[in-house]
């Protein structure tokens, strides 16, 4: 299974499963990233952390280490 | 009275960040605002009086993403609404994102309070062409949707108008939001073991709240059913935790109506705020645009423009006076003066006035132009959105420290005065990197602490090149390392901010939006930090100007400091700095002065030494200073005053923005015993490499330098969300 931290620029996809537990995940999942929801890659900031992403037609920065709670296909 | 009391009508302004919740709040109050904290924390809190009713109150709620009970501003927002039960929740929603900023509004329907909805910023749906049918929105939500611009002022009279008329008629909607049927029937179960407590209107919010295992909810109640077995069978049922297959419901539900609501036109085209951030966030040309639009607010806000209005104010209008046009208009302490001078007043009186009071008002007053001027540069960059992608792009630099990416702004700033950058931390969300960062912000070494840095330099090394780069560097260490190691202490252990931030489209602010945060920053700090600065003036004032003269107590003259209560206080305390190896009572007294303002340091060595003024640099006494003190000794002195609490105007600003006496004292403490520890090891360590002398001052040092070395490498885990809990209860 691949997460979203495998994901280069510019390739878009879709979330099978939030792993981990607590506030973060919450958070994560608040912000919109659910299971079935399109993300697309924007882009890495500048010092190589955190990402970019568009989720839910809005741009949202991510960090690395989070977004690997995020599984992705 | 109490019938118009009785009449008041609450309402609750409530909304994401960022989607212009501000704009309406300003536009449904005008200037009748009253902004202050909500109690014992540091999340800002306004209220205001909606034009035309005087009877109504908009109560402004923190910009949130949720009611989840992680972050400080949510649980505020989430008390106050179950709390106090405002009369209606007026629930703006960013037409141009509204998937997401429906979540927000899911839940508000569930707390049984009267909701209306204002869908903002018609006018960018517009000119991008997407389509927003609020007429069906309505329908779906089954609650009264009106589309309004708040930049434009659309639509801000009529939801105003029925926001109140739902308010007075109590009548809440009838909701149509149903979860999972799997999940509703649990929640059935647990609304029917809560319905002693809890009143029916109340009931759904709290049952869901249970189900998703929300502690600070359970903790409000007074009997908490057992709902270990249903939550059990409804995870292994659904194959998640509760708390997830309710988030996942409401956003599948918001997927589900919008499609019929919601048509987005631009698909694929990029927006012109999509092309500003291609340059702005760009990986190559990111960084250099960074430094330069902070070359730009530090030049204009600190060296120059901010120069030339602190100089105005402390010199000018709070000294020998200014220039108007080729009119000389004479300074308050002058006017003050010939005033009291010509109705004949005390001497001690026209001291206590004249250097006490006036001066102690002229420190407060003197930095607010020039905090304006910064002041107006932070709310643009917030405004615009840059401050969000200022955190994005330093993030990854900073978080390792406990910091937030945008700390940087703040100890920059710092670099000229550590009053701006302290208020500056308040752009920073995360309460914990807040505080962090106002701990840590007058380590920088300000304009002020230039001068002792020269006085050392010129004294006690020859005017060496290194000492000033090293006191940066001293300084920006004392921050990684107090970053490293307070980030583990039990106060900020686990109060995990995770970094899941919105990146808000790019925006120009409106004039009136910018100067108003700008004069509400000010104004704050003029009130909050104003009191503690002017007590600790005066009292600093009269522990100079009096003492004991051949065993007589009376008011001083000028250079009489040697006589004053504060050389009695000073020689008390100056055996605490031997082992830091300033011993003399002369030291300590320079170092309390130094707490009214920094620069202080040089004059009070000056006249302890017997010169009435002193260049800046104190260049006339570097022959005394040298016969007094060591080079070790002059260093540990400099690396002291450096880190120590900072300057009375610094103190008030942090008492501002911690909004906490524990935290303040606790912060003001860190800095102190911070410096002392590290002059400790400076003056002892470098005694036992230069001279070699070893006593019972180095082996302490010795047991620091360990002690420090081991909480720098301590392993760390972010999120201990145990820890969290049991630090969110302390705060």
């Amino acid at each position: 299974m691949k997460t979203l931290r495998q994901i280069a620029c510019g390739e878009e996809v879709t979330v099978k499963k939030i792993t981990g537990e607590g506030p973060v995940k919450r958070r994560i999942m608040d912000m919109g990233i659910t299971k079935g929801v399109n993300i697309f890659v924007r882009k890495v900031a500048p010092l190589g952390d955190p990402v970019e992403i568009t989720v839910r037609g809005y741009e949202l920065s991510i960090r690395k280490a989070d977004a690997e709670m995020i599984e992705v296909e | 009275m109490k019938g118009a009391r009785a009449m008041s009508i609450k309402i609750a302004l409530a909304g994401n960040p960022n989607c212009g919740k501000t704009t309406l709040f300003n536009a449904l109050t005008g200037s009748n605002q009253f902004v202050g904290n909500w109690p014992g924390v540091t999340v800002e809190k306004k209220e205001g009086k909606l034009k035309g009713h005087k009877d109504v109150t908009i109560v402004d709620l923190p910009g949130i993403y949720s009611l989840s009970p992680y972050t400080l501003e949510e649980v505020v927002a989430r008390n106050y609404l179950l709390e106090e039960k405002p009369d209606a929740i007026l629930n703006i929603v960013d037409g141009t994102n509204i998937e997401r900023n429906l979540y927000l509004s899911t839940q508000l329907m569930e707390l049984g309070i009267p909701v209306i909805m204002a869908v903002n910023m018609l006018d960018v749906l517009e000119k991008t062409g997407d389509e927003l049918h609020i007429k069906q929105l309505s329908q779906k939500l089954g609650c009264e949707v009106i589309g309004i611009s708040a930049l434009k002022g659309l639509g801000i009279k009529e939801v105003a108008e029925k926001a109140v008329g739902l308010a007075k008629s109590k009548k809440i909607g009838s909701f149509k939001h149903e979860f999972d049927l799997r999940v509703e029937n649990v929640l059935k179960a647990i609304e029917k073991k809560i319905e002693g407590e809890i009143p029916l209107k109340e009931r759904r919010f709290f049952a869901i709240k249970l189900l998703e295992r929300d502690e600070k909810i359970a903790a409000q109640m007074k009997k908490v059913p057992d709902l270990s077995e249903e939550i059990k069978k409804l995870e292994e049922d659904m194959e998640d935790d509760t708390e997830s297959i309710i988030t996942n419901e409401r956003y599948s539900y918001i997927s589900s109506i919008i499609g019929s609501c919601y048509k987005k036109k631009g698909q694929g085209k990029l927006t012109v705020s999509d092309k500003l951030d291609k340059v702005l966030t760009n990986r190559y040309l990111a960084l250099p645009i960074f430094a330069l639009i902070m070359f730009l607010v530090y030049y204009v806000s600190v060296t120059t423009v901010g120069t030339w209005a602190t100089d105005w104010a402390n010199e000018g209008v709070f000294g020998e006076g200014w220039s108007l046009f080729g009119l000389t208009v004479p300074g308050i302490p002058v006017l003050v003066e010939a005033g009291l001078s010509a109705i004949g007043c005390a001497a001690w009186l026209q001291g206590l006035i004249l250097d006490g009071i006036v001066g102690g008002v002229g420190a407060v007053l003197g930095f607010v132009p020039q905090m304006l001027i910064l002041f107006l540069f932070l709310a643009f960059l917030e405004a615009c959105g840059y401050m969000a992608r200022v955190a994005f792009i330093m993030d990854r630099l900073f978080r390792k420290f406990g910091l937030s990416g945008k700390s940087f702004i703040p100890m920059l700033i710092g670099s000229g005065c550590g009053v701006p950058g302290i208020m500056a931390s308040r752009t920073i969300e995360s309460d914990r990197d807040r505080k962090m960062t106002i701990m840590t912000t007058t380590f920088v070494p300000c304009g002020a602490k230039l001068p002792i840095i020269a006085l050392i330099a010129g004294a006690l090394f020859d005017g060496a090149w290194w000492v000033a780069p090293s006191a940066y560097f001293v300084g920006i260490m004392a921050i990684i390392c107090s970053g490293i190691i307070l980030k583990k202490t039990q106060m900020f252990a686990g109060d995990p901010a995770p970094f899941v931030m919105e990146l808000p489209s790019y925006h120009m602010p409106t004039v009136e939006n910018l100067l108003r945060s700008m004069w509400e920053r000010g104004w704050s700090f003029i009130k909050k930090a104003g009191t503690i600065i002017l007590v600790s003036s005066i009292v600093i004032w009269f522990m100079s100007y009096f003492g004991f003269v051949d065993g007589q107590f009376r008011m001083l003259e000028d250079m009489e400091l040697g006589n004053s209560v504060l050389a009695l206080l000073g020689s008390s305390i100056s055996w605490l700095f031997i082992p830091l190896g300033w011993g003399d009572w002369q030291s300590a007294v320079a170092a309390i002065t130094g707490l009214v303002a920094k620069e202080n340091v040089v004059g009070t060595f000056g006249i302890l030494y017997g010169f009435a003024e002193v260049a800046e640099d104190g260049s006339e006494i570097w022959g005394t200073l040298a016969s007094s003190m060591s080079g070790l000794a002059g260093y540990s002195f400099l690396v002291f005053n450096l880190l120590c609490a900072p300057c009375f105007a610094a103190i008030g600003a942090i008492k501002r923005e911690m909004n906490n006496t524990k935290w303040f004292w606790f912060a003001i403490g860190y800095q102190t015993v911070f410096a002392y520890l590290v002059s400790l090891c400076v003056y002892q360590w470098g005694m036992l490499l230069t001279q070699g002398t070893f006593t019972i001052g180095t082996l302490a040092a010795l047991l620091i330098t360990f002690l420090f070395i081991y909480l720098l490498v301590k392993p760390y885990k972010e999120g201990s969300y145990l820890e969290r809990k049991k630090t969110m209860e302390l705060k």
